[in-house]
C-alpha cells in the first residue's frame, strides 16, 4: 500500500473511531438523575467538553498505531536509523496556536455556564436555608422568613420545586462538603466561615445529600436527603413540623435541640 | 567489637537510636516538670515522647549510620579527607546497605528502595479493593479503611514516584553530562538515607494507638490537627522526605549547571537531564511549603498554637493553599523526569533525533512557571473567594498548551522512524495513550462547573492515576528497562518484559477507566463503603485490580533474575549516542576513564557521521586519571 493509501486509510479509520467514540457518549448513562436547571447546564458543557476531546485522543492513538503500522522495524533493519528531521516551525506554530486556542474556548464558555449556574435568576421566588454539618450528620434551619415565627431546626430537607434555594453552610466541627449529585453541586463546609450555594431545583423526588469532604471515621455514611416538593405542599410540611415542634417542645423543654440530635440521617 | 559501635553503620545507629528515646523522654518529661501545674499531673506522657522521638531517633539513626560523619569531624576540627574515595563503589551487596558516595550505588539504592515502597503501596491499594468490592463492610473498619488509603497515596507519591525519578537521576544525570559524580557527594548519600526513615515512619503509624494516620495524604486541616498520634507519624515522616526532594533537587543543580564535560552547553543536553534540571527547580522552590504545612499542623497538635482552629482566630482555608502551593507543583515533580525518560526512549527507539528539541526544553521552563500558578484548582469547591477560580481555570487549561507540544513532538518523532518495538518503547508508548486520557480529563477538571460536581469523587481517582500510574509508573516502567543493562551489567528477559507491559496496560485500564463513570454518578472517594447502586462496577474495579497488582509480580521476578543471571549486557546494546552509552555497562567507578568532550547534539539519529560526544585518545593511568577529574569536595 502506497504512503498516501495507508495514511487515507488511517484517517478514515480515525474519522468512524470518533464517530463511534460520541455515539457512545450519548450512549453511557453518564450521570445521575438531573433535578436542578443547573445540573441541566453541567451536563451540556460535560458532553461539549466530550465531544471536543474525543478527536484529540482519537488522533493521538491513531498516530501511534499507524507508526507502529507503518514503521516497525523490519527485519534487516536493525541498523538502519529514520531521516534526521530535527523539526518544523509551521507545524510547531499551528500545535501550539489551535490548542491554546481551543483551551479558551473551552474554558470561556465552562465561565459562561459558571455564571448561569451561579447568578441569581430574575422574576423567581427565592428560599434560603442553613445547613449545618457535623460528625457525622446533617441537620437544616428553616429561618424566620419561610416559617414566619420561630426559625424550625429539623433533620429532614425539604425545598420547594421551581424556587431557587440559596444554602448557606455552616460547620460545627470539621470541614465537610455539602453535595447534591441530582443537583451537580457542591461546597466545601468550612468551621469559621459560611459558604454558600444556589440550586433551582426543577424535578420532584428525594435525591441523596452526601457529604463528599473525608471528615473521619463517619465519614462514608454521612449522608441524608432532599426532597423536591411542589410549594404547597413545602409550605405545609413546615407548618405541621411547626406543630410538632411546639407540642414536643411543651413536653420536653429540657432538652434544646434534642430534636435535632434525634432525628439521624436518611436516604 | 567495641570499634564495630563506634564505627558508622548499624551497630552504631540503634545504640544512638535507644540514646534518641532516652533523650526524648528526658526532654518532654523536663517540660512537662517545668511547667508542673495542675494540667500536666502525668509528666511521662506517650503521645509527647512519641512525637519527640520521631526526630531524635531519626537524626540518630542517620547519626549513627554515618550520615553527618565527614561534616562533625570537619567542624570539630579533626582531620578529614576531602579526595576520601572509600566510601565510593559497590563491591558487594553489602556496600548497598551503608553510606555510600557514588552515585551509581546511590541511584541504585534509591531505585530499590522505592520499588519496595511500591510493593507495599500497592498491596494496601489492593486491600482496599478487597475492601470496596462489595458494599458494606468486608474487611477492615472504617477508620483502618481511611488509614489505608492515606498510607497508600503517601508512600506512592512520597517513597515512590519522587524518590524513584530521583533514583534513576541519580545513576544517569552524572553519566550523561560527563562527570565523574555529583557535586556534592555525601550530601547526596545522606539525602537517600533519609527515604527509608520516611517510609518506616509512615509505615509504623499502623502500630500506634489510634491507628495509622487517616485524613488523607492531603491531611486537611482541622480534621488532621485533632487526630491521634499517628497524624504526627505523617507529618514528621514528610518533613524528612521532603528534605530528602530538596537536598537531591539542590544537588541536580549544582551538578548540572557546573560539572558539564567540556562542550556540553544546555542545548546539548540530553532532554531527560533538561527535565531533571527543571523538575529540580519545581522541588527547591516548592518544597518547603508542604514542610511549613506540616510543620504549622504539628504545632497544632503540640503546641495548640490554632493556625487552624476557626474558634480561636485560626483560618482554616489557609492549610490548603499552603499545602496546594506545593502539592499541585508536585504533580510535575512526579511527572517531568518521566518526560525526559520517555524523551530519550523514544528517539533511540525511532532512530532518530527528537522533534523540535528547543521547545521540548522550553515547554518544561514552561510548565515550572505555569505549575506554580494553578494551585487553587484544587481548591474550586472549597469556600475560597470565588473570583480565585477564573485566574486558576484559565491558567490551568493554558498548562495543557506545553504539555501538548511535548506530546505532538513525541509522535512527531515516532514518524518516518525505525520503530524497535521492545520493551522499554511499548511501555512509552503506552505512556503516551494513558496520559493523553489522563491529560484530557486534567482539562476536563479545570472547567468550574464541571469541577464542581466531580470534585472529590472516583472521577479525581480516575483522573490521578491516569497521571500518575499511566502517567508517571510507565514512564518509571520504561526507564528502569532501558538502563538496566547499564544499572547491572545485564539483559532483561525480553518475553517476560512483554508480558509485564501487557498485563499492566489492559489491567490498569480495566482498573481506573471505569473510575470515571462511577465518579460522574456520584461515588464520592475516601469512603469505606458506598451505595448499592455502585456494587457491579466495584466489582469488575476490584477484580481487575487484582490483575493489576499480580502483573507486578512478573516485573519482580524479571528483574531480580535477570540481575543474578541474566545474560551480560554489552556497553551500548540500544545504540544510543548519549554519553552513558558509551562507558561499560555498569560503568567504572568514576564514570569516564577517558575525559569527554561533547561535539554535537544528543539525539542526532540518521545524520551521516554524527558523534555526540568524542573521548581522549588515550586513559592516563588509571588511578590517578581517575582521582585527577574527582568530584568537588562538598
Amino acid at each position: 500500500m502506497s504512503r498516501r493509501g495507508s495514511i487515507t486509510l488511517a484517517a478514515v479509520l480515525a474519522v468512524i473511531a470518533v464517530a463511534i467514540g460520541i455515539a457512545l457518549s450519548y450512549v453511557i448513562h453518564w450521570f445521575p438523575v438531573q433535578a436542578s436547571t443547573q445540573a441541566r447546564n453541567t451536563d451540556a458543557l460535560y458532553h461539549v467538553l466530550v465531544i471536543a476531546t474525543i478527536p484529540i485522543f482519537v488522533l493521538v492513538v491513531t498516530v501511534i498505531l499507524y507508526c507502529v503500522w507503518q514503521f516497525r522495524m523490519k527485519p534487516g533493519e536493525e541498523l538502519k536509523d529514520g531521516p534526521p528531521i530535527h523539526g518544523n516551525t509551521r507545524l510547531e506554530v499551528i500545535w501550539t496556536a489551535l490548542p491554546a486556542a481551543l483551551l479558551l474556548g473551552m474554558v470561556g464558555y465552562s465561565f459562561v455556564i459558571l455564571h448561569k449556574n451561579e447568578e441569581k435568576p430574575r422574576g423567581v421566588p427565592e428560599v434560603q436555608i442553613d445547613v449545618y454539618a457535623q460528625q457525622f450528620f446533617w441537620s437544616y434551619e428553616y429561618p424566620k422568613a419561610i416559617t414566619g415565627g420561630a426559625p424550625l431546626k429539623s433533620t429532614h430537607l425539604y425545598v420547594p420545586e421551581n424556587y431557587t434555594v440559596y444554602f448557606d453552610l455552616h460547620s460545627r466541627d470539621v470541614i465537610h462538603a455539602f453535595w447534591v449529585p441530582a443537583f451537580r453541586l457542591q461546597e466545601d463546609v468550612v468551621p469559621g466561615i459560611t459558604t454558600h450555594w444556589r440550586v433551582t431545583p426543577d424535578r420532584l423526588g428525594s435525591y441523596p445529600v452526601v457529604c463528599n469532604l473525608l471528615c473521619g471515621v463517619g465519614h462514608s455514611l454521612m449522608r441524608s436527603a432532599v426532597h423536591v416538593v411542589p410549594p404547597a405542599q413545602f409550605q405545609s410540611w413546615i407548618k405541621g413540623q411547626q406543630a410538632t415542634a411546639a407540642s414536643g417542645a411543651a413536653g420536653a423543654r429540657a432538652s434544646t435541640g434534642g430534636g435535632v440530635a434525634s432525628g439521624g440521617a436518611t436516604g | 567489637m567495641l570499634a564495630r559501635f563506634r564505627a558508622p553503620g548499624f551497630y552504631r545507629a540503634s545504640v544512638w537510636m535507644v540514646l534518641g528515646v532516652g533523650f526524648a523522654t528526658a526532654l518532654t518529661w523536663l517540660v512537662r516538670m517545668a511547667n508542673g501545674h495542675a494540667t500536666y499531673q502525668h509528666y511521662l506522657n506517650t503521645d509527647a515522647i512519641l512525637t519527640v522521638s520521631l526526630f531524635s531517633v531519626s537524626l540518630a539513626f542517620l547519626a549513627g549510620i554515618g550520615g553527618f560523619d565527614y561534616w562533625a569531624y570537619w567542624a570539630a576540627g579533626k582531620p578529614t579527607r576531602p579526595e576520601d574515595h572509600s566510601g565510593h563503589g559497590a563491591y558487594t551487596w553489602k556496600d548497598y546497605f551503608r553510606i555510600n558516595t557514588d552515585h551509581k550505588v546511590i541511584g541504585i539504592q534509591y531505585t530499590v528502595t522505592s520499588f519496595f515502597f511500591l510493593l507495599v503501596g500497592g498491596l494496601i491499594g489492593m486491600l482496599m479493593r478487597a475492601q470496596l468490592a462489595q458494599p458494606g463492610s468486608q474487611f477492615v473498619s472504617a477508620n483502618t479503611y481511611n488509614g489505608l488509603f492515606s498510607v497508600h497515596a503517601s508512600l506512592l507519591i512520597f517513597l515512590f514516584v519522587i524518590p524513584v525519578f530521583a533514583g534513576l537521576g541519580n545513576f544517569v544525570i552524572p553519566l550523561m553530562i560527563g562527570a565523574p559524580d555529583m557535586a556534592f557527594p555525601r550530601l547526596n548519600a545522606l539525602s537517600y538515607w533519609l527515604l527509608p526513615v520516611a517510609g518506616i515512619m509512615m509505615l509504623a503509624s499502623f502500630l500506634v494507638p489510634g491507628g495509622a494516620f487517616a485524613d488523607g495524604w492531603t491531611a486537611y486541616a482541622p480534621l488532621s490537627t485533632n487526630a491521634p498520634i499517628g497524624q504526627t507519624f505523617f507529618s514528621v515522616a514528610v518533613q524528612f522526605a521532603g528534605a530528602s526532594s530538596i537536598m537531591t533537587a539542590l544537588n541536580f543543580l549544582v551538578t548540572i549547571i557546573t560539572m558539564r564535560a567540556p562542550g556540553m552547553s544546555f542545548f546539548r543536553l540530553p532532554l531527560l537531564v533538561w527535565a531533571n534540571f527543571a523538575t529540580s527547580l519545581l522541588v527547591v522552590i516548592a518544597t518547603p511549603f508542604i514542610a511549613a504545612s506540616q510543620f504549622f499542623v504539628l504545632l497544632d497538635r503540640a503546641l495548640h498554637f490554632n493556625f487552624f482552629n476557626a474558634g480561636n482566630g485560626g483560618d482554616v482555608l489557609m492549610y490548603q493553599h499552603v499545602f496546594w502551593f506545593y502539592s499541585h507543583p508536585a504533580v510535575y515533580i512526579m511527572m517531568l523526569p518521566g518526560f525526559g525518560i520517555v524523551s530519550e526512549i523514544i528517539a533511540v527507539k525511532s532512530r532518530k533525533p527528537i522533534f523540535g528539541y528547543r521547545m521540548m526544553a522550553f515547554s518544561l521552563l514552561a510548565i515550572v512557571g505555569l505549575g506554580f500558578t494553578v494551585w487553587a484548582h484544587h481548591m474550586f469547591t472549597s469556600g475560597m473567594a470565588a473570583w480565585i477560580r477564573i485566574p486558576m481555570a484559565i491558567t490551568t487549561a493554558i498548562i495543557a498548551v506545553p504539555t501538548g507540544i511535548k506530546v505532538f513532538s513525541w509522535l512527531a518523532t515516532l514518524w518516518r522512524g525505525v520503530l524497535h518495538l521492545d520493551t522499554p518503547m511499548l511501555f512509552a508508548l503506552g505512556f503516551l495513550t494513558t496520559f493523553t486520557l489522563g491529560g484530557i480529563s486534567g482539562v476536563m477538571l479545570a472547567m468550574i462547573p464541571f469541577d464542581i460536581h466531580v470534585s472529590s469523587t472516583y472521577f479525581i481517582v480516575a483522573h490521578i492515576h491516569y497521571v500518575l500510574f499511566g502517567g508517571s509508573l510507565m514512564t518509571i516502567f520504561a526507564g528502569v528497562y532501558y538502563w538496566f543493562p547499564k544499572m547491572t551489567g545485564r539483559m532483561f528477559d525480553e518475553r517476560l518484559g512483554k508480558w509485564h507491559f501487557w498485563t499492566t496496560f489492559i489491567f490498569f485500564n480495566a482498573t481506573f477507566g471505569p473510575m470515571h463513570i462511577l465518579g460522574l454518578q456520584g461515588m464520592p472517594r475516601r469512603v469505606a463503603t458506598y451505595a448499592a447502586k455502585f456494587a457491579d462496577l466495584n466489582l469488575v474495579i476490584s477484580i481487575m485490580s487484582f490483575g493489576l497488582g499480580l502483573s507486578t509480580l512478573i516485573f519482580v521476578y524479571n528483574m531480580i533474575n535477570s540481575w543474578r543471571g541474566g545474560p551480560v549486557s554489552v556497553a551500548n546494546p540500544w545504540r544510543g549516542m548519549t554519553l552513558e552509552w558509551q562507558v561499560s555497562s555498569p560503568p567504572p567507578v568514576f564514570n569516564f576513564d577517558r575525559l569527554p568532550t561533547v561535539v554535537g547534539g544528543p539525539y542526532e539519529y540518521g545524520v551521516p557521521g554524527a558523534v555526540h560526544g568524542i573521548f581522549s585518545p588515550a586513559p592516563a593511568t588509571v588511578g590517578a586519571g581517575s582521582s585527577s577529574v574527582g568530584a568537588p569536595s562538598g
